[in-house]
């Protein structure tokens, strides 16, 4: 029942699009312009929640203790 | 013999109070559950059963799957008196300790307990929402999915397993150590310096996983103290005589859709490996909790784990030993066990992703939790020129947890996703088809007014003034759409409905 239901919706996940890829293909995929771009995008987030960081950040952490749990 | 691996998650969210002098969780948590389980008399969307409570009849926590509890282990106390939702989706979302706890409902497979998890993070952003509507300006709680405050506090994300009772518990516990020291080289959150008591917080900048520095036994009862690689909580919430649960509390909670997915699909193929017997070697760690923490600090991925016969191997040999057993075992039908056509997804996943664990770990930065959080504090690490341990960096190493829309890391980042928007959203007030959890799941949405309580293994109806009949749920794997779908749609009331059961 269940496989029938996802499989429906194969098409609309990233992982099923992915499982056909050859391992050794996948990492052919991986070169330094994919890394660029990473870090261009990483920059890019970065900027955006820089000065929430440098304002905000050590009240933070001094403020995050949780209580143990299980 | 394997049986169905009917699985799930219970995940316990950090939770920070901002804007009130003295952080008070139990209250925050509570007010948190609260407000979402009172949020039905506004809109339906919610997926609460409205009067309907939590059943603890059957809640056993203190007994242990070895038979006798060791003197001075220390059980978890249920606390029945803090907030409970039973959910339509057959989920149950509570206040447990100091935390908001979201239990998934039961799955048949790695996908359905992917979704599940995704819409349990819906209800905690749906719960935030609510509950600060009603918060006086300047305050806020907020959630995150972590399992460690940095300073020494963990709390749980812990995974079930339905296993045969015939299974030897020996036999478990050697397999599933060896699976779950290794597999934290794909399952690990992340972690900024080390919570090993006694050992420099700061001599350790990041780590795999989250919880591995808490771990200090390999086989107990406790998980809050002492905490064991093995749970031993003999509590199936099933039919004991046929089944067991087994609860790990190893693991972390995961940001990252592959890794839920991976570390659920993985674990319950070697599970059910075990059951079968399938395994021809085996992997004893020379000293378990070591190896545990070794894998969780080594990002080389390369020092090799001693064993007990003096030999000595990598995780990631271990685990490659283990996908292709496992890769074996499915093909020659133990697909069956493990979701059909899911256990063929895991496997594929599974061997793409200790490929790239083993050629550039950085070609996973889509896909595994630590990789993905790894490149971005040291991206903001050289912009800042500042160490891992300076507050910006542990500030952002937090974020990467929260859930909250518009804020998440996690989508910014572009985390690849395995269930579409629609699955999770769904998922919210909808039972997965295939377990026992759409038998309770239906019920609750079509009688929420006659049913007193509920729990994982029976239902209590009231059918009239003065009498109640509670229907136990003992199968997990009955009561699924297939099953029971005729007898629900042909009930106009409980009472026809218990009637039609019993003559079924």
């Amino acid at each position: 029942m269940a496989d029938q239901e996802y499989s429906d919706n194969k098409q609309s996940s990233d992982l099923e699009s992915d499982s056909d890829i050859d391992p050794a293909e996948m990492h052919r995929e991986t070169n330094s312009s994919d890394n660029s771009e990473l870090a261009s995008e990483l920059d890019n987030i970065l900027d955006e929640i820089d000065s929430a960081l440098e304002s905000n950040a050590e009240e933070f952490v001094k403020s995050y203790v949780q209580k143990g749990g299980q | 013999m394997a049986i169905s691996k009917i699985c799930g998650i219970e995940t316990e969210y950090a939770i920070i109070q901002h804007g009130v002098l003295e952080q008070n969780p139990v209250y925050a948590s509570s007010i948190l559950v609260n407000s979402y389980a009172q949020h039905h008399k506004i809109a339906d969307d919610t997926g609460v059963a409205a009067s309907v409570h939590w059943d603890f009849q059957d809640e056993t926590p203190g007994n242990d799957a070895r038979g006798v509890a060791p003197i001075g282990s220390m059980p978890p106390i249920v606390e029945s008196h803090l907030v409970n939702a039973v959910l339509t989706n057959g989920a149950r979302f509570y206040v447990d300790h100091a935390h908001p706890e979201l239990s998934t409902p039961e799955c048949a497979n790695a996908l359905e307990v992917t979704r599940y998890d995704k819409s349990g993070e819906i209800i905690l952003r749906k719960a935030m929402d609510y509950v600060n509507a009603t918060l006086p300006d300047g305050e806020e709680i907020v959630v995150y999915k972590d399992n460690s405050d940095g300073k020494g506090n963990s709390y749980g994300c812990h995974e079930n397993y339905l296993m045969d009772r015939a299974t030897p518990f020996g036999e478990i516990v050697s397999y599933a150590t060896a699976h779950f020291v290794t597999r934290q080289i794909y399952t690990g959150s992340g972690k900024i310096g080390c919570e090993i008591p006694g050992v420099d917080p700061e001599a350790t900048p990041y780590q795999l996983t989250q919880r591995a520095d808490f771990f200090e036994e390999e086989v107990g009862l406790e998980t809050t103290l002492k905490r064991p690689i093995i749970n031993t909580r003999d509590e199936p919430h099933a039919d004991a005589t046929k089944y067991r649960r087994l609860h790990v509390i190893c693991g972390d909670a995961n940001m990252s859709e592959t890794a839920t997915f991976l570390k659920i699909g993985s674990t319950a193929l070697i599970l059910a490996m075990v059951e079968d017997d399938y395994f021809s070697k085996r992997w004893l760690f020379d000293n378990p909790i070591a190896a545990m923490r070794q894998v969780s600090h080594d990002l080389s991925l390369k020092v090799p784990l001693k064993l007990k016969d003096g030999s000595s191997i990598t995780a990631l040999e271990i685990q490659w030993e283990m996908l292709n057993k496992a890769k074996q075992y499915t093909e020659n039908g133990g697909d069956e066990f493990t979701g059909g056509p899911v256990a063929h997804t895991v496997i594929a996943l599974w061997e793409r992703v200790l490929s790239g664990l083993e050629s550039d770990p950085n070609s996973l930065h889509r896909e595994i939790d630590w990789v993905a959080k790894k490149l971005l504090l040291e991206k903001y690490a050289e912009r800042k020129n500042i160490s891992f341990f300076d507050n910006r960096i542990r500030s952002l190493a937090v974020q990467y947890h929260d859930i909250r829309e518009g804020k998440s890391i996690v989508d910014k980042l572009g985390l690849k996703k395995i269930v579409t928007t629609e699955e999770s959203q769904s998922g919210v007030a909808t039972p997965p088809t295939s377990t026992r959890a759409y038998f309770r799941g239906m019920c609750l949405q079509k009688w929420p007014e006659s049913i007193i309580s509920a729990n994982w293994d029976s239902i209590l109806f009231k059918l009239d003034d003065s009498n109640v009949k509670r229907i136990p749920i003992l199968e997990p794997m009955y009561g699924s759409a297939s099953d029971i779908d005729n007898l629900i749609n042909n009930a106009e009331t409980p009472i026809e409905l218990i009637a039609a059961l019993e003559l079924d």
